[in-house]
Order: structure tokens, then sequence, then C-alpha cells
């Protein structure tokens, strides 16, 4: 069993390689075909090895074993957690290849294996990185995802902004992976390891910290809170996600970003966790802070979006700062409730997005002001797309909802009113959408435009404008939502993942997991505040349109990538002045 | 002094880049000084693996043992490094040359379409 983990990345590119390799010689149905069966095939084994990931096992690939404690071998992790992410990653990769069954334009046309085969790469580099024992492999695998994601985000080459938006993310995005190596170079020079739990014990055998391990701390949780878009790294993802193709967008904000959350905590908890490595209320004060700068401006910006794919970003923003302070405060229940909430997110956002990818490609706008009363006809697109947004705001019984009642129970006090308002404003902002554009309610807003990207004039993603929805396109996230609320109803699947994650997050610690009254109390007070929200911003535009005074918020996200790149500075020196105090009097 | 030299050299390399970039007014330029960032990780990695009076790991010609060598383990790092910075700038060159097709531009100042 152990044996087949290094599948997990071989299988999704070997099949890529096939693909590019046999593309141009099949049809088009054909490479669709066997790119779904490679991403359902790996999708399985990952649930198989889920399944059997009780205690967790070490693979030593290629048989490189360490030798009286030293190794220099490439080490795998089968564990719940990142099992459960390599699986979570492979079935949303299966879910945006259905998604983009043969209805996808693709712009080198006679290969017809490209689309396909990149995703399958970048499954197959999500899959590394979740699974990843050791640094420089977690750097290799976060470098192999970053690069194919930066070739999704910018396929339509044709387009001057998706080619603008994958250039940011590339350079904002690699800067942070070459932090991470530099990082990962500090910590090998401290303890001459590279394996993640031979690091931690290193850095424990040689005492108390220092300069070296707060530098390297740094370092490696600036990449990782890059690729998580924490506020202010977080510039890239609104311009990727407004620009990337439909079904990336899914696996953009569905899984990649979570990965960069369940790094920061893995490389944490196994590296920097220990005696020698960062106090603990340094590590809490240093993300609850992030965490909570991240919910704000992600939710208020998120308000504040026109553009449909960019207000969904902007909610992936808000979001992965609750995700951030669930993490931060270190407690065993709050990361379960963060792992029932990842999942149940991933299902809700990606079933959002393919509902906007409806949109674009009927109507070849994304525009919420010039789409106004426009999707009527789309009945069943709207009951998915409100769903969506429920599941969103954390209705029981979803996923979310159990995910944050069991989270916000765990970090009590003012931050529990954080996770109510930060999903109850980004799903009023989901519902508002939903009510202009299917529902056509409310006065019709003005579609003349000030400092933004508004999302009218884009062009559909198929060959022509759709005239008639095709059953994938909308039994995808149909399928996505129902998934979202297995998360929170299937009996029994909430303490098995609270097991798997106790198993390695908090050494033996269990914690039991279900639905308190407080918490679905607190899940219909952020859905109802949602929809009241949304209806007072449809029926008073002007009164809830962002004033001028928010507009040096929206000046921030320039898209100019040299102001993003010193964000990211900043940020690295905000997060080390945040870790530094307690460092100094150890 | 000599010790902590080349730390300091690679810390100077990775933040001259980032200087580049913040304040790139050409992105090919943009695309030169990410690469400067990352020549300050190879400086990083090779001299984690330094050791003074050694010489290169190659054991073809070499007695294992006999003599001091550098660490091998940073050096395959640095390949690894270099094979990861090739593609990405790969890539990053073919996105600017779309750019210039789109934009008419590579001034990253002069790219409006995404902002707000």
């Amino acid at each position: 069993m152990d044996a087949s983990l290094p599948l997990l990345v071989a299988v999704p590119l070997l099949g890529a390689a096939l693909l590019v390799a046999g593309g141009r010689l099949v049809p088009r149905p054909v490479a669709e075909t066997v790119g779904c069966a490679v991403s359902a095939g790996t999708a399985a084994l990952a649930l198989v090895l889920l399944l059997n990931s009780s205690p967790p096992f070490l693979e030593w690939s290629g048989g490189w074993t360490p030798v009286q404690g030293q190794s220099v071998g490439i080490v795998l992790i089968g564990d719940g957690p990142g099992l459960g992410m390599a699986a979570l990653a492979s079935l949303l990769t299966l879910a945006s290849l259905a998604y983009s069954w043969h209805y996808f334009d693709e712009p080198p046309s006679g290969h017809a294996g490209s689309f396909p085969a990149l995703l399958l790469l970048f499954q197959g580099g999500m899959c590394g990185f979740a699974i990843a024992g050791d640094l420089f492999n977690a750097f290799v695998w976060f470098e192999l995802m970053s690069v194919v994601a930066y070739a999704l985000t910018g396929h339509r080459v044709e387009e001057a902004r998706a080619v603008q938006g994958a250039l940011t993310f590339a350079v904002v995005t690699s800067l942070g992976a070459y932090a991470l190596l530099m990082g990962i170079g500090l910590l090998y020079a401290r303890t001459g390891e590279l394996g993640m739990h031979a690091i931690g014990r290193g850095l424990d055998a040689h005492g108390c910290p220092d300069a070296l391990v707060l530098a390297a701390f740094v370092l490696v949780m600036t990449a990782l809170l890059v690729k998580s878009a924490a506020v202010p790294f977080h510039f890239w993802l609104p311009d990727a996600h407004a620009v990337a193709p439909t079904p990336v967008c899914m696996l953009l904000s569905g899984v990649m970003v979570e990965l960069g959350t369940f790094g920061v905590w893995r490389v944490y908890g196994t590296v920097f966790s220990g005696p020698g490595g960062v106090p603990a209320p340094e590590f809490e004060r240093a993300l609850v802070t992030l965490g909570a700068l991240t919910a704000v401006i992600g939710a208020v910006m998120c308000w504040y979006q026109r553009h449909i794919k960019r207000l969904l970003a902007y909610s992936t923003v808000a979001h992965t700062g609750l995700f951030l302070i669930g993490i931060g405060v270190l407690k065993p229940e709050a990361d379960d409730g963060i792992a029932l909430y990842v999942l149940g997110h991933a299902g809700v956002k990606a079933a959002l997005f393919a509902c906007t990818g409806i949109l674009l490609d009927r109507y070849g706008s994304v525009d919420e002001h010039a789409l106004h009363g426009r999707a009527r006809e789309l009945k069943g697109v709207a009951v998915l797309f409100v769903l969506g947004a429920l599941g969103l705001a954390g209705l029981p019984p979803f996923g979310t909802a159990l995910g944050k009642s069991v989270t916000e129970e765990a970090v009590g006090g003012p931050l529990t009113v954080l996770y109510v308002a930060a999903s109850a404003v980004t799903a009023a902002a989901v519902l508002r959408v939903a009510a202009r554009v299917f529902g056509g309610l409310g006065p019709r807003p003005e579609t003349g435009s000030g400092y933004e990207t508004t999302g009218s004039g884009e062009r559909p993603e198929t060959r022509h404008r759709l005239s008639r929805i095709p059953d994938t396109m909308t039994a995808v996230p149909a399928v996505l939502l129902a998934g979202a609320v297995a998360v929170g109803v299937a009996p029994g699947f909430a303490k098995v993942v609270a097991r798997a994650v106790n198993e390695t997050g908090s050494a033996g610690v269990f914690t039991s997991v279900h639905w308190t009254p407080a918490g679905v109390l607190l899940g219909l007070v952020s859905t109802l505040l949602a929809g009241v929200l949304a209806l007072l911003a449809v029926a008073r535009p002007k009164a809830f349109a962002a004033p001028d005074r928010a507009l040096w918020l929206r000046r921030l996200q320039s898209g100019h990538v040299g102001d993003y790149v010193a964000w990211v500075l900043v940020g690295t020196t905000v997060l080390g002045a945040l870790t530094l105090p307690g460092m100094l009097g150890g | 002094m000599m010790d902590v030299f080349p730390y300091l050299v690679a810390g100077w390399v990775f933040l001259t880049g980032c200087y580049g970039l913040a304040t790139s007014r050409n992105l090919i330029h943009a695309v030169g000084c990410l690469s400067v960032c990352q020549a300050g990780t190879y400086v990083l990695l090779l001299a984690v693996g330094y050791r003074d009076g050694a010489t290169a790991p190659v054991f073809s010609d070499l007695k294992p043992g006999s003599r001091p060598v550098v660490d091998p383990v940073v050096q395959a790092l640095t390949l690894t490094d270099v094979v990861v910075g090739a593609t990405v700038t790969a890539l990053l060159l073919a996105l600017v040359v779309q750019i210039s097709k789109r934009h008419g531009t590579v001034d990253p100042d002069e790219l409006s379409e995404l902002r707000g």
C-alpha cells in the first residue's frame, strides 16, 4: 500500500506526457476521455490511500531509507490531511475536466491534448505538494503547480487581460518561491536536513531560536502566504482569477489557494512548533493578525466588485483569512473545523465559478451591472447560484456551516463575530449578483465604469456563444454543491475528518466534531444577515455602492506588478515584526 | 567576517532583484530582475555547502574519505533550482511577448486592464 504513494504524482504526470505526445493524432473526445480517466484514476487512488492512512505512514521513494538517522532521499507523507488535500485536488480536477468537456475553446487548434495535459500536470503538482515530506520537494512541487497555474491562467493568450493577469501572478508567486528556497537553505545550514520532521528535531536539538530561525520562518511563510493569498500578499489573486478560464478558476480558488494554507499548517506543525522553533504565541499573533486583516479586506473588496469572477476571487481571499485564523489559534478543534470548512468551501466556490462560466459563455459578459435581468431564462442555473451563495454564508446543513461553527466555537470571542461578518458579507455580494442578474430585481445600475475592471466585453470560452447550456456545465456545479452538503450531513464523515487531522496535527488529542445548537444558530444568523444585506443593496444601490472614501482601497489593487512586489516585501517585514518580540525574549 | 560575507552577498543580491522588480519600467527588465533574485538563492545554497580546503564532490579520481569535499546536496538543490528558474523565465518571457502584442507596450505603468 505504502509503495503506491508516489503514483499519486507519477500517474498524472505520465498521463500529461501521453496527452502532449499523442494529442495531435487523436480527436478531441479521445484526448478528453484520457484526461478524465487519468484524473479519475488518481482520485480513486488518493481515496483508497486515504482510507488506509490510519496510522499515517512514510514512504522513502526509491528505497532511500535513512542511514543512522541521516537521510538524503525523497520522503512522502501518507497521512489524513495530506492525502485528503490530494484527493480534493484530484476530484476538483476531474470536475473541471468534466465541466470543460468538449465545450471549452482552445486556441492552439489541432492539439486536442494540450488543455487536459496542463490540467493533469497541475493535478500532479498539487498532489505532490500535499504529500511532500521534505521541504525541498515541497518547493519543487510548489513551483510545478505554480508554473502550470501561470500557463493555465494565460491559456487564452490572445486576450490582453489574460496575459497581464498571468504575468503578475507569475512574478509575485515566483518571488515567493525564491524566498521559500532561501528559507530552506538557511534551515539546511542549521540542521543539515531537508525532511520536515528531521529539520524540526534538528532545530530543537540546537536549543533556543535565534535570528536564523526567525529569518527562515519568515522566508518560508512568505511563500506559503503568497500562495494562500493573505493580505498583503494577495494582490495577484483577483487579477489571476478574473482572467483565468472558468475551469481553471474552479481549481485555483477551490484547492490551490487552500494548499498554501495547508502548507502553513504542515510546515509550522512539523518544523517550527518545537522548543527550537517559533514560540506558539508569536505564531498565533502573526497568523491571527494577518488572517483578520485578510478577512476584512477580502470581504470589503468583494462587496465592491461588479466583475463577478473578481467578486468570487475576493470572497476566496476573505475565506482564506478565516482559514488562517483557524490554523493560527493552534487548537485541535479549530484544525478540524478548518478541514471541514476547506472541503465545503471547495465545493461551493467551484460551483459558483462554474455557474459564472455559464453566464460568460452565454452572454459574453461577467459584469453584474450589464447583465442586469438578462439571465432570467436560466432558472436552473439561478437555483444553483443561490444555493452556492447560501453555502458560502454557512447555511446549515452545508459543510461550510459545520466547519465554520466548529471553528467559531474553538476561536471564541470577537473572532466569532469576524467569522459571521466575513461570511455574511461575501455571501451577500453573491446573493446581490443573483438577485440582479437572474432576478432582474431593483433599479438597473449604471454601467459606466470608474476605477475598476467591469467584466463586460469578455470573450466567451466556447467557440460560439451558447444557445443551449450543455448538460455537463450544469451537472458539475450541482454535483459539487451536493458534495458540499454531504460534507455537512454524511453521518460519521466529520468524525473521520477530525480523527485524521488530529492524528497528525495534535499528537493524539482527539476531539469530537458535531453540529451544536449555537453553531446552527450562528450559521442561520450569517445567512439571514447576508439575505438582508443583499436585498438592501438591490433596493438602494446608491446607498450601498462604494463610497469615494473607499477609493484608496481600490487604488491599492493597481494591476501593477511592481506595486505587488513592494507589497510582498512589506508583508514579509510585517510578518517578521509580528514574530520578533517573543524571539528576542527567548 | 569572511564566514558571514557570502550570506550578506546572497541577501544583497536578492534584495537588489526585488528593488529592480518594484521599480521596473520594462517587463523584460522585470523578468531579468526575477532571475537576479534567484541568483541570490544560488549564492546562499553554495555558501551553505562550502568547506575550507575542500574539493568538488566527484569521486571518479578521488578515494572516498581521503580528503574533505563540499556538500553535494546543496549543489544538487542548486542544479534543480537552475532548471526550475529556466522554466519560469521562459514562460515569463513568452507572456511578455504576448503582452507586447496585445497591449502594444511592455511598460507595466501602461497596463491598465486590471484594477480595482
